[in-house]
């Protein structure tokens, strides 16, 4: 007895609305940063799902480049925090809001 | 028993996604990060993504959280956040609104019609062969150009850690203004630490 798709798609719209929440909620950057990996992830869940029920080996392909695409963003976003840090030692977004150092 | 599975995962996934949003320590948060995403993991096997769920694991669990918590160890930022303050009035509330907001208009969407699709248009994902095939014949043929897209994406992003690591010279005068400023914040120390040790020897007999 296989779990219907409709499961697999109502748990990730609810782990990305709680990855959006958190985004909305936390201040510290690292925290944020990891709640946009939660988003990430329930899209990635929503595309294998809809690969299942589709019988389509795309969604899968699709979510290989998300993972790339992430990790990407994370070394990038990792460096920008680090470069900000340098010049302050406060863990909040509000701090960073100039675009001059 | 695939209805245990997916219950298991799923309460797994929940916990560790209320747990990175609501836990005020950093740390503590990426760790319930690595318990979402191994139950996100274990879902992944359980709709025949087997590849996808190990690159899950190996990349995600492996190396990104990994990358967390190396810069909440390095830069020191391990310590509790205050929940209870609240720079915008009313901010908490109107995300919590906006997100019951969001997934409520996700769940109307998904319980209309409008999303059809073909099915096996990129290929089959079920049938003969294992999952690992099936993916790489549909990664190095359909998408063979935006494969090679990532590798160009893959260089842009070591070169921009490179660069955003790189520390000026600018940055090193900023900090460390010269060698007698940061002498007296450890002399001050010096001072304070003995007096501290002091008192309870003397409070003791």
């Amino acid at each position: 007895m296989t779990v219907p798709g409709e499961w697999y798609l109502t748990l990730a719209a609810m782990l990305f609305t709680i990855g959006a929440v958190g985004l909305l909620v936390r201040r510290n950057v690292l925290v944020m940063f990891m709640c946009v990996e939660l988003m990430l992830n329930a899209v990635n869940l929503t595309f294998v799902t809809f690969a299942r029920m589709l019988d389509d080996i795309g969604g899968q392909s699709v979510v290989f480049f998300v993972l790339v695409v992430a990790a990407a963003e994370v070394v990038v976003g990792l460096g920008i925090i680090v470069a900000i840090f340098r010049r302050r030692s406060d863990a909040t977004a509000d701090d960073a809001s100039l675009l001059r150092g | 028993m695939d209805w245990a599975v997916y219950v298991v995962a799923a309460v797994a996934v929940l916990v560790g996604a209320f747990g990175v949003i609501l836990s005020t320590n950093p740390v503590h948060s990426a760790l319930m990060l690595v318990m979402t995403l191994f139950g996100v993991a274990v879902l992944f096997v359980a709709q025949q993504a087997d590849f996808l769920a190990a690159v899950q694991v190996i990349v995600y669990a492996g190396a990104i959280v990994v990358l967390f918590l190396f810069v909440i160890m390095l830069l020191g930022v391990d310590r509790a956040e205050n929940l209870g303050f609240e720079p915008l009035r009313g901010q908490r509330v109107a995300a919590g609104l906006a997100g019951v907001l969001a997934l409520g208009e996700v769940l109307f969407l998904a319980r209309g019609h409008w999303a059809t699709g073909f099915t096996s248009a990129a290929g089959p994902a079920s049938g003969p062969g294992s999952n690992v095939e099936k993916l790489a014949r549909s990664l190095f043929t359909r998408y063979l150009f935006a494969f090679e897209i990532t590798s160009v994406l893959l260089v842009i992003a070591v070169i921009g850690a490179v660069v955003l690591a790189q520390r000026s010279r600018a940055d090193d005068a900023a900090l460390h203004p010269g060698p007698a400023a940061t002498a007296e914040p450890d002399d001050a120390d010096g001072v304070a630490a003995p007096v501290e040790v002091d008192q309870p020897n003397t409070g003791a007999p």
